[in-house]
């Protein structure tokens, strides 16, 4: 073995040679790309950040500010589940395909009997499924999720198989169940207090107006979320197992910890929140599609492998989630706001995604190398 | 309390045809330290994955703080006291000293179910006492064992076993992959057991380092245990014999 450089026997320890938080460097290239895109606006006599318009009376750009934020929540709270599958070594690739579920069944129970003095026409059930009390809809989805990632977690769980495959099997028959529920019809026409879930302004009202504004209901929840779940990956006994679990699974076991049921409630809760940015979603839009949530899955991945989550387990944080969330918005409506072609955005999209994997794998190594 | 920590009586494992173990009769007292020597495929680690419950043996019975056990895992066994270092560290790479000590054995502040809040404080201050008691230096708690070199690895894998108040600690060669300095740490963690009284099984290769640190050396060969020899009315030349099967014990004799 190798005397390592600093101290007899590797036993004394450099300070100074430690890492600072990964987070930090996500978070210096949010700032980096914030800036960027400014500097590129600004050259065409625009701004990407800031309100450029004398007849209004804003310091931001509050048209971009909201599609950012709407862009970074839905896919965001999905990205939260993602992250801690990610963290326990595992891998959830159904996530999209559970939203689109979710979204059609959850808004079958949403709807509302009257449009404009007549009945509903997209109407999915009898009388007895219209203008339910909000809070039916609501458990009607977190139910949907909650079966999805059960089914997950008890597949990867108890059968072995590897999570790739049995989360791949639930993004196809997901999916499935999506288009089977309305025949491929869209579901639409929800009562006044569900659109409002998404559309409303709950912060606002709970701080008279000065933090948020009406329909970033979802951001709210999402950072809401977010700092939950970095509490309890912190500080908390789930936490700690999510990390054990994925750095070292035999170690876990051999530690007494029950590895098969951490597993189930991992998945079972990146299933709930895939309900969750089912429901905003479908609020949001007033309507629930067949097609939604389409590689939703890949972009929580890339937001979590963005935010410094390894792909190996065991390493990564809800924050560095967060920001990769940030950083992966900033980059779609910076190519917008410089009207760059959407079919660019993919391809970088893709070398960004690709890029955050093999900084990873480089940082590992220099890791590696050094203890 | 008998003064006799562990005792087995004719331990026996076979692997289908194979007899990796035959008939192994083995006392250890409370405080003692004994070492396992034998070639490689001689049934030491056989031996020990029967005591510990990793594997179920084919015949024998074992005693284990004055009652007669039936372990039927690792975990019942570590449950009963006996924690075992492995030739493969059991440590997670992702988290600190503290949490890998009190891995799935967390102290709470605040128990709510599988979101317990853990007491972190006093991990920390059991870990600098655990630390402190097997004289491991290890200086900032709070690094991951990725950043940790080989000796600081088993440093922690032995605190930790050491941490929990244990009735037996079984060591699988646990100086294997160190080099000079860092086998030099882990010796004297293990003279620190020895002064506290802890009773150890020792699995080595290395002929200095079982002379140096324990009081009774027993050789396995083919399977059975063929020597049971004092540290101080043997010498290594001796052991050797009995490992090349040059020597069998007296009270041994017959049996290979």
């Amino acid at each position: 073995m190798a005397e390592s450089a600093h101290g007899v026997g590797g036993l004394s320890f450099d300070a100074s040679r430690r890492s600072w938080p990964n987070e930090v460097n996500v978070f210096i290239a949010l700032v980096v790309l914030i800036v960027v895109f400014e500097v590129l606006n600004r050259l065409n006599g625009g701004s990407f950040l800031f309100n450029m318009r004398d007849n209004v009376d804003a310091i931001f750009n509050r048209q971009r500010l909201d599609i950012m934020l709407l862009q970074i929540a839905i896919v965001g709270i999905i990205s939260i589940g993602v992250t801690q599958v990610i963290i326990l070594g595992g891998i959830d690739l159904s996530s999209g395909s559970v939203v689109g579920a979710t979204a059609m069944i959850t808004m079958s129970f949403a709807q509302t009997a009257m449009v404009n003095g007549n009945p509903n026409p997209k109407a999915i059930f009898g009388d007895w499924a219209m203008d339910l009390p909000v809070i039916v809809p609501i458990a009607v989805g977190l139910a949907c999720g909650l079966v999805a990632g059960l089914i997950n977690g008890m597949l990867i769980a108890y059968t072995r198989i590897p999570p790739f495959i049995a989360t791949l099997g639930m993004m196809v028959s997901a999916r499935g169940v999506s288009k089977w529920w309305s025949n491929g019809n869209p579901i639409s026409f929800p009562t006044e207090a569900y659109a409002n879930l998404a559309n409303g302004d709950l912060l606002g009202r709970l701080t008279f107006g000065l933090v948020s504004w009406p329909g970033q209901n979802p951001a709210v929840v999402f950072f809401a979320l977010a700092i939950l779940f970095q509490l309890i990956m912190i500080y908390t006994v789930y936490g700690k197992r999510c990390y054990a679990i994925g750095s070292n699974e035999d170690a876990a076991r051999m530690s007494g910890i029950n590895v098969a049921s951490h597993k189930v409630l991992v998945y079972t809760i990146a299933g709930m929140l895939a309900a969750v940015a089912a429901i905003l979603l479908t609020s949001k839009n007033l309507t629930a599609q067949a097609g939604m949530g389409v590689m939703y899955e890949l972009d929580a991945i890339a937001m979590a492998v963005i935010g410094g989550v390894s792909l190996s387990g065991g390493r990564g944080s809800i924050v560095g989630t967060v920001l990769g969330a940030m950083i992966f918005s900033v980059i779609i409506s910076g190519f917008t706001s410089i009207q760059l072609d959407a079919y660019y955005q993919e391809m970088v999209k893709g070398a960004i995604i690709v890029g955050a994997v093999v900084l990873d794998q480089y940082r590992q190594r220099r890791r590696a190398a050094r203890a | 309390m008998s003064d006799v920590i562990l005792r087995t009586e004719g331990l026996t494992k076979h692997y289908g045809g194979v007899h990796a173990l035959q008939d192994a009769n083995f006392e250890l007292r409370r405080g003692e330290h004994v070492a396992i020597m034998g070639d490689n495929g001689a049934g030491k680690s056989t031996f020990v994955r029967q005591i510990t419950g990793v594997e179920q043996r084919t015949s024998g019975r074992i005693w284990f703080d004055g009652r007669e056990v039936d372990f039927a895992g690792p975990l019942e066994a570590r449950e009963a006291g006996i924690e075992t270092v492995f030739q493969n560290l059991a440590l997670a790479d992702d988290l600190d000293v503290p949490s890998n000590l009190f891995l799935g054995r967390e102290k709470f502040w605040l128990r709510l179910g599988p979101f317990s809040i853990l007491d972190r404080k006093a991990m920390r201050a059991a870990t600098e006492a655990a630390l402190k008691r097997t004289a491991v230096k290890i200086p900032n708690l709070s690094n991951t064992i990725r950043n940790m070199s080989g000796g600081q690895r088993q440093c922690v894998a032995i605190a930790r076993t050491a941490t929990f108040a244990s009735k037996l600690i079984i060591m699988d060669e646990p100086t294997a992959a160190l080099g000079v300095q860092e086998t030099a740490q882990v010796e004297n963690i293990i003279r620190q057991l020895k002064a506290n009284g802890e009773p150890l099984i020792l699995i080595s290769h290395n002929m200095r380092q079982v002379f140096d640190l324990v009081d009774r050396i027993v050789v396995f060969r083919r399977g059975r245990i063929v020597a049971n020899l004092n540290k101080a009315e043997t010498s290594g030349e001796d052991v050797v014999s009995y490992i090349t099967g040059a020597k069998t014990a007296p009270e041994y004799e017959g049996a290979a």
